[in-house]
């Protein structure tokens, strides 16, 4: 067993785990924090995906020893208070949700895909930007709608071209 | 309408919980001290199963337990049934073999579960299972539907040829004499691609038994958690109903694959029992896709009559359709009366026959995926009626609105009495919406820059609601389908509503609230609905075939039709009234023609305080329940249409525009209807260009991970304009048809159409990969060489 201790959700955490522990099994078992969902085994389906020091991250692609003094959000630390983040309420607004089960991965790679972009990416840059969120409900449709209005609403300066 | 009645688009209630990681789906229940299960399953498509020697995995540290099928079998734990009789055309029973729980015998397709490892943790549990040496007499297999009839491997020792029933329908005589004076005939051969369903959610199941009173707990990822505990409990012999509790918390999407029971929560719920600890399983992705039921996988030969001027005189269809290893619980129906009672399409075909085989093969089982059936024939249909038109050169708008039923009711061929429709207008609108007229100059345009443009028509129909139940009892179903609902009224007013209906992303709490607000007068925030958990709701059918809106709010509008003639009664007294002048509208009660009124939360209280009405006459308390049976089937219908463009270089076909107009009867949520066609129509765009469950010759699954099984992605779909004509559902007291399923069922063929329009060749299988686009453009641009 290890110790590994890192800051989730604005809270220090620490907890001794096996060396192969991911860090998806980390927050969903030692942490419980189960919003972060796991859908498949090959880190295609971005289901897991959290911010790990600022960038996006697919939680089962990373060992929780690695994230070692790291501050990690998950889509429980997003929203301030009662306030959802503004991409959680455009997911709601523009119906990008229906099982729910890789929204929690959607809206964290969304919130990425606008700090990476900024100011409101354009309906091609998010489709194409979306290439790692498997989502069977709805199409992608509504999704990208509330992709670029969430951004819109995130209110993050336009860069001068993507990266 | 009010702001959130019947046609308002309601944002969701659900959805706070969802996009704040608040979700509790199967896998993140934990119950203390829970121990977990991995299951060891065959690696051959084919074996016999000589012995398992548990030995070194008991050594293991965490193991707890290792059992087989010998110890269900000692249990007396029975075998996975099929749930609807199929008869063949010699009137003989169909071959229909139980599924054991584990192996017991022969393993019959990779993926069967040969034994279960309880341990600690499910690291130790893996690791037992590995541990396990399984002596395995290796079997040839038969994967192929087409060779399993005349193979010499046999799957079942009471199912020869590989055969489940060899079936009919419609009248073999009348359509030959069709055939007989036909001007045209055109012939197709199609297959209908193999596919795995992948809900984002695997399937997870949480079993706890409780030695104090002898009952059951499981939570479990199903569409139906009350047909769960009943197969359970009387064919399985797990528990008794009223011991065992099956809970469905939020699911992570169903698309049929959660309709069924399977192995793994039937055996989870024993085991807890056994080792005398909770007992998790949660499936991998890879173990998803060989073990979770597949959809479609049929091969189809047939051929439409037309007389001289396009009218369609008879329609012949001769279909194989492939079961996989044994029956699944609802599989037999699938290819039967919810594929060949929807050959007729939205045409007006005086005489049809068709022919399917049901067999057998070392596959994993294949059951109902959204459209179940509907989608298969939709294909056939409508690929046919395309190639047709256009072998006779005749529009083929014009082709389909010439044959369209127009006169309603309309008894087909084929069982269904289609009970009211307005196919032309969806065609038509769906025609203006897409600029139908202006085709020619946009694929003028793309032939300019070296690309290849392409439009196809679906004109779909499905049967939804499946009704009534002694109708599909006669048919052979082993369950009634009606649905059920209580509206329980608390004595502040607001209302609890349980529904046997089951949420795993219809909205559900959104739509329902929306009925019982508007009926109720009151907010939608003071309606719950409570769904999922046996214990909680007395019993119901479920959710899938798009079944929920037009049944399940159907037994709620029963429900709240007592709830009110009741609510009246008492109100009659508090306002001193004869119960005759009493009036009922927007939330308040009040006389006729007088001024004095009560409102909706003071009689709710007043039911329950019981001082002021006799209660000799009145019972107190505000509580109704009602059971509804539809007297038939929904009947939804409607237009999509693909637009593609195709570069002849790579074989890369871009949907450029996809236009659905749809008939659901009443919708209830515009924002939430619009949202099921497009992911509908996303399934129905994964089958025509990239999913497929490609099986090699010994029966691996080539495909199972999504390394191997192209899920659509955002990049590789359009926006999509949607829109609604409505001729209300005449069946069921509020009018809906059910949209659930319509996108997937009518998007391979508009896809399919529209790519062989643009080659100007109809030979391109499903999925048409850029691979084989490409082949067929230079067969196309050979021929026209030629």
């Amino acid at each position: 067993m290890t110790t590994v201790a890192m800051t989730v959700n604005g809270d220090s955490v620490s907890a001794d785990v096996e060396p192969r522990t991911l860090l998806v099994q980390f927050l969903r078992e030692n942490l419980l924090l189960t919003g972060t969902h796991v859908g498949c085994d090959t880190s295609q389906c971005g289901a897991c995906v959290v911010h790990v020091n600022g960038k996006a991250v697919k939680a089962c692609t990373m060992l929780a020893v690695q994230c070692e003094g790291a501050e990690v959000t998950t889509i429980e630390g997003l929203a301030d208070g009662d306030a959802l983040h503004p991409m959680q309420a455009a997911f709601q607004e523009h119906h990008g949700l229906q099982c729910g089960f890789c929204t929690p991965g959607m809206i964290m790679s969304a919130v990425d895909i606008v700090n990476r972009h900024g100011g409101a990416p354009d309906e091609a840059t998010i489709r194409k930007q979306l290439d790692g969120n498997i989502c069977r409900c709805t199409g992608y449709h509504n999704i990208v709608k509330a992709v670029a209005a969430g951004g819109a609403a995130m209110d993050v300066p336009a860069r001068e071209a993507a990266e | 309408m009010s702001e959130t009645g019947i046609g308002a688009r309601v944002r969701r209630k659900e959805d706070r919980r969802f996009v704040t990681g608040a979700g509790n789906y199967t896998d993140d229940v934990n119950i203390a001290g829970q121990a977990h299960a991995v299951f060891r399953r065959s690696e051959h498509a084919h074996a016999a199963v000589k012995s398992v020697d548990a030995s070194a995995a008991l050594a293991l540290p965490g193991v707890l337990g290792v059992f087989t099928g010998d110890d269900l079998a000692a249990d007396e734990v029975g075998a996975l049934p099929a749930g609807w009789m199929i008869h063949s055309k010699d009137g003989s029973p169909m071959n229909a073999p139980g599924h054991p729980c584990l192996v017991q015998g022969k393993a019959r397709y990779v993926g069967d579960p040969v034994a279960v490892v309880i341990a600690e943790t499910q690291a130790q549990a893996r690791a037992g299972a590995e541990a396990l040496e399984v002596d395995y007499e290796e079997l040839d297999a038969v994967i192929d539907l087409t060779e399993t009839q005349s193979s010499s491997v046999l799957l079942h020792d009471d199912a020869p040829k590989n055969t489940c029933y060899e079936w009919e329908l419609g009248d073999k005589a009348a359509t030959e004499a069709a055939f007989a004076k036909a001007h045209h005939v055109t012939r197709l051969s199609l297959t209908n691609n193999r596919l795995v369903p992948n809900a984002m959610e695997p399937r997870a199941a949480l079993a706890d038994y409780d030695a104090g009173t002898g009952s059951y707990t499981l939570y479990t990822t199903s569409q139906n958690p009350h047909v769960a505990r009943l197969v359970m409990s009387a064919f399985l012999n797990v528990a008794p109903e009223h011991k065992l509790r099956v809970i469905a918390p939020d699911v992570g999407g169903g698309f049929g694959s959660k309709i069924y029971v399977y192995p793994e929560e039937v055996v989870c719920t024993w085991a807890s029992k056994k080792v005398g600890r909770a007992v998790k399983w949660t499936a991998d992705r890879t173990e998803s896709f060989i073990t979770d039921a597949h959809g479609r996988d049929h091969a189809t030969d047939a051929q439409l009559a037309m007389d001289e001027r396009g009218r369609i005189l008879g329609f012949r269809v001769r279909t194989t359709a492939n079961l996989g290893a044994y029956p699944s619980l609802f599989a037999t129906c699938v290819p039967t009366y919810l594929y060949a009672t929807l050959l007729s399409g939205q045409y007006d075909i005086p005489a049809i026959y068709a022919e399917v085989d049901a067999v057998y093969t070392n596959t994993v089982p294949v059951d109902a995926y959204r459209g179940a059936g509907r989608p298969e024939a939709t294909f056939v249909v409508e690929r046919i009626v395309e190639v047709a038109a256009r072998e006779m050169g005749i529009d083929p708008a014009t082709f389909r609105k010439r044959n369209f039923v127009k006169k309603f009711p309309h008894q087909t061929p084929v069982i269904m009495t289609y009970d009211a429709g307005d196919y032309a207008a969806s065609l038509n609108r769906a025609c203006d919406l897409i600029d139908y007229k202006g085709f020619n100059r946009r694929r003028r345009d793309s032939a300019r820059n070296g690309k290849l443009r392409g439009i196809g028509f679906s004109n779909y129909i499905e049967a939804c609601g499946i009704a009534p139940s002694a109708a599909v009892g006669s048919l052979g179903a082993g369950v009634g389908l009606w649905e059920s609902a209580e509206v329980r009224v608390n004595p502040t007013g607001n209302v609890e509503v349980l529904t046997g209906s089951h949420s795993h992303g219809q909205g559900h709490e959104t739509t329902f609230a929306q009925l019982v607000a508007e009926r109720l007068g009151i907010g939608i925030d003071q309606v719950e609905i409570v769904h999922g958990d046996t214990d909680k709701v007395q019993f119901g059918m479920g959710t899938y075939g798009s079944r929920s809106g037009a049944v399940g709010m159907s037994a709620i509008a029963k429900a709240l039709d007592k709830v009110e003639a009741k609510a009246k009664k008492i109100a009659a007294h508090l306002l001193e009234a004869a119960e005759g002048d009493i009036e009922f509208k927007d939330g308040t009660f009040s006389v006729t023609g007088t001024d004095k009124s009560i409102s909706f939360p003071e009689v709710s209280l007043s039911a329950y305080v019981a001082h002021k009405f006799p209660t000799s006459e009145i019972e107190p308390g505000l509580k109704e329940g009602a059971f509804y049976d539809p007297s038939n089937f929904t009947f939804p219908a409607g237009c999509h249409i693909c637009e593609v463009e195709i570069d002849p270089a790579t074989g890369v076909t871009d949907i450029v525009n996809w236009v659905a107009v749809d008939d659901f009867g009443v919708v209830v949520n515009p924002m939430i209807v619009e949202g099921q066609v497009h992911g509908g129509i996303a399934q129905g765009v994964g089958q025509a260009l990239l999913e497929n469950a490609v099986y090699d010759s010994s029966g691996q699954l080539l495909t199972a991970s999504y390394m191997d099984y192209c899920m659509p992605r955002a990049d590789d779909l359009p926006d999509f304009t949607v829109d609604t004509t409505v001729t209300p559902c005449p069946s069921n007291p509020l009018g809906i048809k059910g949209c659930g399923e319509a996108g997937a069922i009518a998007a391979p063929a508009a896809v399919i159409n529209a790519i062989t329009d643009a080659l100007g060749h109809e030979e391109i299988a499903m999925p048409a990969t850029p691979q084989a686009v490409w082949r067929a453009a230079q067969v196309a641009a050979r021929e026209a060489a030629e």
